[in-house]
This record gives structure tokens, C-alpha cells and sequence, in this order.
């Protein structure tokens, strides 16, 4: 990744510190002059997106812990406390909740972009499986997220998942009773579920920064998937990258601010307007709608140990991909069927989701267990498979060629500012 | 199925009170009336043969959404004359309703409301409790002292809580009607339902047979409600004209309801029209700026 301004600071003091801890230099190099793919379209601006939501869930959940208290009497109570008493208290609660919900928006974006374009291949693959970490960690965070406002749906959710895993052989009960701190669900959960939903938003803070690293290394996919071969192919950060991100991410706020001012309760349950109450069951015991595909396989299968190992192991099976799939072409652009499949695959994705709503009875178990299987099937089988017997469509020779189109060369040199695409080095 | 389900153990355990009563479902949730007909006999999940409640015309719908601080005041009349005989709300202080954004009563008229109240204090210098008229900062007294009081003077149903009960109500929307709700900004599924429930006491149909102690409902889930029919036709004298009807009555409180259930509904409205303002201009800019510093990138 040559061909770029580094940083050489001009101020004395700048200097003086710069020789001790290059910092500003850092940060320049990572965000200033780091070159990006100059046809990286809006589906990479998902990455910043991601960063900006874990930073309004990290802050507007630090203000709402101020007025919040983990007690099974008193919890309830004290998120509508915030939503009726604390100055702008129901911004920041629904602030909170809907922002779990576009976190997770964004993440599925971002993830089957990374599964259109390649982009776990190698060398990714680390970047890949970090990325998996980060959605596993998000998926425990936001769960117990849930379960603080001690709703009946909080309760029940909880009663529901953390039974799972006392489907496990020997350790299973006793893997339960430590997940409660006790022999139900009650006051102990709710304080260690309180204090780790506190703990893994800096854990994910964490693996982010191992995952920019990481791509730092390697430098960003793109859609053809061919790398960089000369200063032409890419651009600077900023502005080129800052400024797309930037438009991608205040576009995306007004998406979230849809949800949060006009329909904040659309994607949570009534149910969790309730007071949790142990003796009461909910009708239907249904996830938020992020874990919905999850809960389709979970009921699918007819065990529930094979459910359970079901459910992990659809999540487990993504950290394999840049193993399972045998293509040479990195990019889906150029692989016809593999385009094919991937949509297939993202409608058995949503359908799951569908299925995760509806009660686990008849025809929805039938398709519950075809989707389940096509789900596996897609990285298990047709991805090998496809890597072998698919024949790809020619891949330009380089991204600058795929922009400009064969006929204007690709070779014009650049006359624009000295910034544009860079010609030097 | 059942050997599926019951091979989780939480869905085995939760059947039997499952049965208990609670009901309904939805893709975003459940309808969950069940507290009434807890002890009730009905199946659990005879929500799936209900009417769907009609959409009404809420004055506090879509995106400049306000109360009619009016039809708060005189929902207000009817909880306070009629629902809060049984039901409490908890979460309600007095001085809410001299609150901006919900009834409006003047500080005056709110405190007249609360002296009418009298709520327990202390312990006082003595060691004792005594009781002493509410102030404003108190929340509404409850009818009874606890749930099973409650329970005990309503045939064994717990009435609910109004504090959030308008939000903690919805039916079954279904497919496609559910993704045209987000563009609709249709989010009034609760009062819906309880407006429907308060005009749904007909008749039983032909060869249903209502459980002893309940009432036959259409809108309600499973139809046999331990509520009964709760207000009639001029039971509650409004001073201002309006039609003293159910179908005005139920209109009045479950607005009122609504707004107990969510205070800052307006305020929210209010503050995301300025939001989306904003963001939808910085968005423009953002756009024309993008499309000038990448200008020379695209040309080459």
C-alpha cells in the first residue's frame, strides 16, 4: 500500500511527541492516506455505519444505566421511570432499544456483503472469522440486553434460552443453574445478565479494533474482487471514503430515526409492557426478530439437543467459509451461479426468520426443517461443489479497467488534482 | 408437534399454565389479555379466530400526531369515575395531569383532584402510618392493597394495570399488512384493541357457551372475559356536549389510556419531524459534496 503522503508533522511540539508515540501518525495512516478501492460501492459504507452504532449503544446505554436499577421488583418500573420522568429519558431508551435493532440491520448488511463479494477469502480470512466473533458477542450482548426491563418477555426469553443449554450431556444442568445463580430465573440473573450486557459492549469495542487492524493489513475487498495493482486502483480515505461513509451513515440515521420517533415499539413485543410474572406464561414465546432464523432451526429439529447443536452450528459454520468455498474468483460478480445461490440463500435466511414468528406446529416445522437443510446444505455442499464445476465469467485485469471499461484503457493518466486517484510512486 | 415442543423442557413446564389463559399472538408480539381470564377455562389460543379490531381514527396517529387535550380530560372523567374502581395505574402521578402534552389541567385543578384521594404516609414521628390527602407528587392509589385482593373482589381476575397497558396490547397484523405498517406509521394496534374490546360485548353466537362468571366478548381472546360490561350509555355526564355513548366513552379513555401509557407522544412526534429535518438536509449536502470531491475520481 505505497504510493500515499505519509505523515510528516511540521509542528515542533507535534514532532517531539510523534518521535515518542506515533499517534497522530497512526490515525493518519488509518484514516487519511490509507488507500481504499476506488469502486467500493455504498454496500461498504455498512463498516462505518457499524462503528457509529456501536458508539450511540455504548453511550446512550452508559446515560441510561444512571437511572436504571437491576432488581426484580424494581426494574420495570425504573425503565418507565426513564421513559416518564428523566429528562429526555424516552429518547434514550428507545434510542437504545431501536439501536439494537439497527446494529443488527447493519450487521446482516455487512455480513452478506462480505459473502457476495468474497470478501473472507484469503488473505481475509482472519478479518473474517473476527467479524464472526464480533456477531457472536452481539448476540449475547443484545439478548441480555432484553432481558433487563424484566418484561414478560425479558423473563420468558430468558427462561427459554438459557434453558438450551441444559440439553448438553452431564454439564448441562449445572451449566444452567450457574447462567441463573440460582434454580430459576430471578434476581441473580437479572444482576450477572445487568453486568455482563455492561461488559461485552467493550469486548466488542475490542475485537472492532483487532478487526480494523486486520483489514488495515490486508487492505479492503471490493466489488471485483481483484486487488489493488497500482496507485490508480485506489484512493485516498479521506476525503473519497470519509465522505461516501459519511453520506452512507446520515442516510442510515434517517432510517433509524424513522423507527425511533414514529414507530419506536414496532419491532419490540407488547408482551414486554408487562411486568414479568413467573407464573404466567406468554402464549407465544417469541425472540427478537434478529434471532428469528435461529429459533426456526432450534425448532426444527425433533431433539433438542440436536436443536441446539443445530443453532450454534449455524453460526459456527460461517467461521469455515473461507475453507468451504473452493472458488479461485473472489468476487460473486463474475461467478453466475454462485449469484444465483447466494440470493437463494438469502431468501432461506429471511424465510427462516418468517418461520421463527409463526408457532412451531405443521406445515411450519416441515418448511422449517427444508430451510434449515438448505441453509447447511448452501456452505457445506454447493459451496465446494460450485468452486469445482461453476465457470466463471472473465475478471478484469484490474479495478481501474472494470471502472473505466476496457475501451478508454484503463491507462489515462490522471490530470485532476494531485489528491484524485494517485499517480505517483 | 406436542412431543416437539414438549422436548423443550420450558415449553413442558409452561404448557399447563399456558392453558391458564394467556393468548394471542402476533409477529411483533402477543396479545395478552390473559391475566383476566386467568383460573378460565378457555383454549389458549382461540386468539387466531378473533375479528381483527377496525382501525379507528386516532387523533395521536401518524407523524404529527397530538392528543385532543379535550377527549384526554374526558377520558380522564371516565377512568376516574368508572375504570379506576377496579383497575390502577400505578404509574400515574397527579401532577401528570397538569403535565404539557396530556390533559393540560391547570396546577389547581390537579391538585383538587388529588385532595379527593387519600394515601398512606409515614412513619410518622410516633412510629405510625397514617393517612393523609395525596399531593400532586403522589401516584394514583391503587384500588385494592394487592394483587390477590384484587383477584378475590373480581372473581378471581386480576384487572390490569393501566400504567402501560395501551402499549402492552396488539393483535395479529399479519402478512403483507405488517411491512406497509412501518411506511403507514401504523403503531395504534392497543388502543385499537381496546377499543374494539369496550364495543365488543354482543351477544354469544349460536352454540358458544359462556363460562359461569364471564361475559362473552368478540374482540377478546378465547371471547369469555371476566370483565364485565363496564360502562353503558350516559353513565358518565360530560359537561361539554359530547355524546354520552359507548362507542364516545371508549373512544375518551382508551385515549387517555394511550396517553398514560406513553407521556411524551407528542413530544417525540414534535422533536423527530425537527430531526428528520435536519438529517434530511445534511444528507443533501453530504450528497452534493460526495458527488464534487469524487468528481475527478470518476472522470478518470
Amino acid at each position: 500500500m505505497s504510493g500515499h503522503a505519509t505523515f510528516e508533522p511540521k509542528n515542533p511540539a507535534l514532532k517531539w511527541f510523534e518521535s515518542r508515540l506515533p499517534l497522530v501518525g497512526l490515525i493518519h495512516s488509518s484514516f487519511i492516506a490509507y488507500p481504499t478501492p476506488r469502486n467500493l460501492n455504498y454496500w461498504w459504507t455498512f463498516g462505518g455505519i457499524l462503528s457509529l452504532m456501536l458508539a450511540c449503544q455504548i453511550l446512550s446505554g452508559v446515560v441510561l444505566v444512571m437511572h436504571y436499577t437491576p432488581h426484580v421488583t424494581l426494574a420495570f418500573d425504573s425503565v418507565e421511570h426513564i421513559m416518564r420522568d428523566v429528562s429526555y429519558g424516552w429518547l434514550l431508551r428507545y434510542i437504545h432499544a431501536n439501536g439494537a435493532s439497527m446494529f443488527f440491520i447493519a450487521v446482516y448488511i455487512h455480513m452478506f456483503r462480505g459473502l457476495y463479494y468474497g470478501s473472507y477469502k484469503a488473505p481475509r480470512e482472519v478479518l473474517w472469522i473476527l467479524g464472526c466473533i464480533i456477531y457472536l458477542l452481539m448476540m449475547a450482548t443484545a439478548f441480555m440486553g432484553y432481558v433487563l426491563p424484566w418484561g414478560q418477555m425479558s423473563f420468558w426469553g430468558a427462561t427459554v434460552i438459557t434453558n438450551l443449554f441444559s440439553a448438553f450431556p452431564v454439564v448441562g444442568p449445572t451449566i444452567v443453574e450457574w447462567l441463573w445463580g440460582g434454580f430459576a430465573v430471578d434476581n441473580p440473573t437479572l444482576n450477572r445478565f445487568f453486568s455482563l450486557h455492561y461488559l461485552l459492549p467493550f469486548m466488542i469495542a475490542g475485537v472492532v479494533v483487532l478487526h480494523i487492524w486486520a483489514l488495515h493489513v490486508v487492505g479492503q475487498n471490493n466489488p471485483t474482487g481483484v486487488e489493488p495493482k497500482s496507485p490508480k486502483d485506489t484512493v485516498a480515505f479521506t476525503p473519497y471514503a470519509t465522505i461516501k461513509d459519511a453520506f452512507g451513515m446520515v442516510c442510515f440515521l434517517i432510517f433509524f430515526a424513522w423507527f425511533l420517533f414514529y414507530i419506536p415499539n414496532y419491532l419490540g413485543h407488547a408482551d414486554n409492557y408487562i411486568p414479568a410474572n413467573p407464573l404466567v406464561t406468554p402464549a407465544h414465546i417469541v425472540p427478537e426478530w434478529y434471532y428469528l432464523p435461529f429459533y426456526a432451526m432450534l425448532r426444527a429439529i425433533p431433539s433438542k439437543l440436536g436443536g441446539v447443536l443445530t443453532m450454534f452450528s449455524a453460526i459456527i459454520v460461517l467461521f469455515f467459509v473461507p475453507w468451504l468455498d473452493t472458488s479461485k474468483v473472489r468476487s460473486g460478480v463474475y461467478r453466475p451461479l454462485f449469484k444465483q445461490f447466494f440470493w437463494i440463500w438469502v431468501a432461506v435466511c429471511i424465510g427462516l426468520g418468517w418461520l421463527g414468528s409463526k408457532p412451531a406446529e405443521g406445515g411450519y416445522i416441515v418448511a422449517g426443517r427444508i430451510l434449515t437443510f438448505w441453509y447447511f446444505a448452501h456452505f457445506l455442499i454447493i459451496l465446494p461443489l460450485l468452486g469445482l464445476f461453476e465457470k466463471p465469467k472473465a475478471v478484469p485485469a484490474s479495478i481501474t479497467e472494470a471502472v473505466l471499461g476496457k475501451s478508454k484503457g484503463g491507462g489515462v493518466p490522471v490530470a485532476a488534482g494531485a489528491s484524485a486517484p494517485q499517480t505517483k510512486g | 408437534m406436542n412431543k416437539l415442543i414438549s422436548s423443550l423442557s420450558i415449553f413442558s413446564f409452561s404448557r399447563a399454565s399456558l392453558r391458564r389463559g394467556l393468548i394471542g399472538a402476533a409477529v411483533t408480539g402477543a396479545v395478552l389479555a390473559g391475566n383476566v381470564l386467568a383460573g378460565g377455562p378457555a383454549p389458549a389460543l382461540a386468539a387466531e379466530g378473533a375479528p381483527k379490531p377496525h382501525r379507528e381514527n386516532w387523533s395521536f396517529a401518524g407523524p404529527f400526531g397530538k392528543f385532543d387535550q379535550a377527549q384526554l380530560q374526558r377520558g380522564f372523567q371516565v377512568f376516574k369515575e368508572v375504570c379506576a374502581s377496579c383497575h390502577s395505574a400505578h404509574l400515574l402521578a397527579f401532577r401528570n395531569l397538569a403535565q404539557p402534552g396530556g390533559p393540560h389541567f391547570s396546577e389547581e385543578q390537579a391538585k383538587v383532584v388529588a385532595e379527593g384521594y387519600q394515601v398512606q404516609d409515614g412513619p410518622n414521628d410516633a412510629g405510625d402510618m397514617f393517612d393523609r390527602p395525596a399531593r400532586l407528587s403522589d401516584r394514583w392509589p391503587s384500588p385494592f392493597p394487592n394483587e390477590q385482593a384484587a383477584r378475590a373482589s373480581n372473581g378471581g381476575a386480576y384487572p390490569p394495570d393501566f400504567s402501560t397497558l395501551a402499549k402492552a396490547r396488539t393483535y395479529e397484523v399479519g402478512f403483507p399488512g405488517f411491512l406497509i405498517d412501518i411506511f403507514t406509521q401504523y403503531q395504534e394496534q392497543g388502543p385499537d384493541y381496546i377499543h374494539a374490546l369496550l364495543n365488543g360485548y354482543v351477544e354469544p353466537p349460536e352454540g358458544f357457551t359462556v363460562p359461569e362468571g364471564a361475559h362473552y366478548n368478540a374482540f377478546f381472546p378465547g371471547h369469555a372475559i371476566k370483565m364485565p360490561q363496564p360502562i353503558s350509555d350516559d353513565q358518565v355526564t360530560y359537561t361539554d356536549g359530547t355524546p354520552q355513548t359507548v362507542d364516545q366513552y371508549s373512544r375518551d379513555v382508551t385515549a387517555f389510556m394511550m396517553w398514560v401509557a406513553e407521556p411524551h407522544l407528542e413530544a417525540r412526534k414534535r422533536l423527530g419531524f425537527q430531526v428528520m429535518i435536519f438529517l434530511i438536509v445534511f444528507a443533501g449536502l453530504l450528497y452534493f459534496t460526495k458527488k464534487k470531491v469524487w468528481k475527478a475520481v470518476h472522470d478518470h
